[in-house]
């Protein structure tokens, strides 16, 4: 049975229970669906963009747990400022 | 002496609450402690037919509270255990016939007098919820390893930490170890990784359980049983002892006992 189970794909039902609770659970605790996730990512777009261009198309950003505390995680890539052979120094 | 005050809850119903209250009280009282249960789910009470009390009902708490009666008089003794006692909930009243502040009164003249009292809360996260929870000195929230169980008990122990009664410790009842070997259940450490609370208990499923119930004699008199095992070591932890959890795949499949046998494993 677990032997066909495995052949036809069916097998691994936890993982995939762990896996939706995960992404579920994340949404209860911080109350944040998806679609709010990505209108803050469009807002933060927006607003880091007046100050440092960014790379948009490769931001990430997502919620990690670290035990029972939530955490906005966000990976903002910035255009090299030699490139853009700017004036100004930034960090 | 002060009672500790353990209310079991769980958010959704039917993953077995009534049937831990009463194994822990069994466990306790058994072990020589004094003890209360008292049965908050007013309007659907249980507590009673699990332990085997249901004909001896005169007053319930309602009637305690609402000063029909004395505390002793709604306090039924168990037929085994003369140290345990059950104070029934209403059956034809609502929740809102109770408060948190009766619970808290009514709590605080039993703390004197044993070492535990045990509320079993209803399912949900309402007025019967605020109730258990008021007067409580730890909260023990009580899941299966399945998705709504689990996501249940989050938003309960979410709530318990912000009303500052937490840190729960969680109960992970009915757990298949055939099913989790073949990855189609969650396993405990599943389960612990998602909710990221103390574990105070691992019940293995058990027919013994049903077996137990029919008769309105909890598993922990069993001395046989795996379930009931695991809910008298559930109640030496309460006690503050330090018991290793059960190695629930002792048993093992049939090819496995045989490969242990060949000394394979």
């Amino acid at each position: 049975m677990g032997f066909f189970q495995n052949l036809f794909g069916k097998k691994n039902s936890a993982n995939n229970a762990k896996e939706r609770l995960q992404l579920v659970l994340i949404h209860d605790r911080t109350d944040l669906t998806p679609a709010e996730l990505d209108s803050l990512k469009d807002d933060l777009i927006a607003t880091i963009s007046r100050h440092v261009e960014i790379d948009a198309q490769s931001m990430q950003i997502g919620v990690e747990h670290d035990g029972r505390s939530q955490r906005l995680v966000a990976d903002i890539p910035i255009k090299s400022a030699s490139r853009r052979r700017s004036s100004k120094v930034r960090k | 002496m002060t009672a500790q005050v353990v209310t079991i809850t769980s958010g959704k119903g039917g993953v077995g609450k009534t049937t831990a209250v009463a194994n822990l009280a069994v466990a306790l009282a058994s072990g020589g402690s004094k003890v209360v249960c008292i049965d908050g789910d007013i309007g659907l009470r249980n507590l009673d037919v699990i332990l085997g009390l249901e004909n001896r009902i005169v007053y319930d708490i309602v009637d305690v509270i609402e000063g029909r009666c004395r505390l002793k008089q709604a306090m039924i003794r168990d037929k085994k255990l003369p140290e345990l006692y059950l104070i029934p909930a209403a059956q034809t009243r609502d929740k809102n016939a109770v408060s948190p502040s009766d619970m808290n009164r009514l709590i605080k003249d039993l703390r004197t007098d044993y070492d535990f009292v045990l509320i079993d809360s209803p399912a949900g996260i309402e007025r019967g919820f605020r109730n258990a929870i008021a007067a409580a000195d730890r909260v023990l929230v009580v899941t299966n390893p399945e998705v709504s169980a689990v996501r249940d008990a989050d938003r309960v122990i979410g709530i318990l930490e912000a009303e500052e009664k937490g840190p729960a410790a969680l109960i992970i009842n009915r757990l298949n170890p055939v099913l989790v070997k073949n990855h189609d259940m969650l396993s405990a450490d599943d389960v612990l990784d998602l909710l990221a609370v103390e574990l105070i208990g691992i019940v293995p499923e058990d027919e013994n359980v049903i077996i137990g119930s029919n008769r309105g004699a909890p598993v922990a008199f069993d001395p046989k049983s795996r379930a009931g095992q695991a809910f008298r070591n559930i109640a030496r932890r309460l006690k503050g002892e330090t018991v290793p959890f059960l190695d629930l795949d002792s048993h093992g499949s049939l090819w496995e006992r045989i490969q242990r046998l060949a000394g394979r494993k």
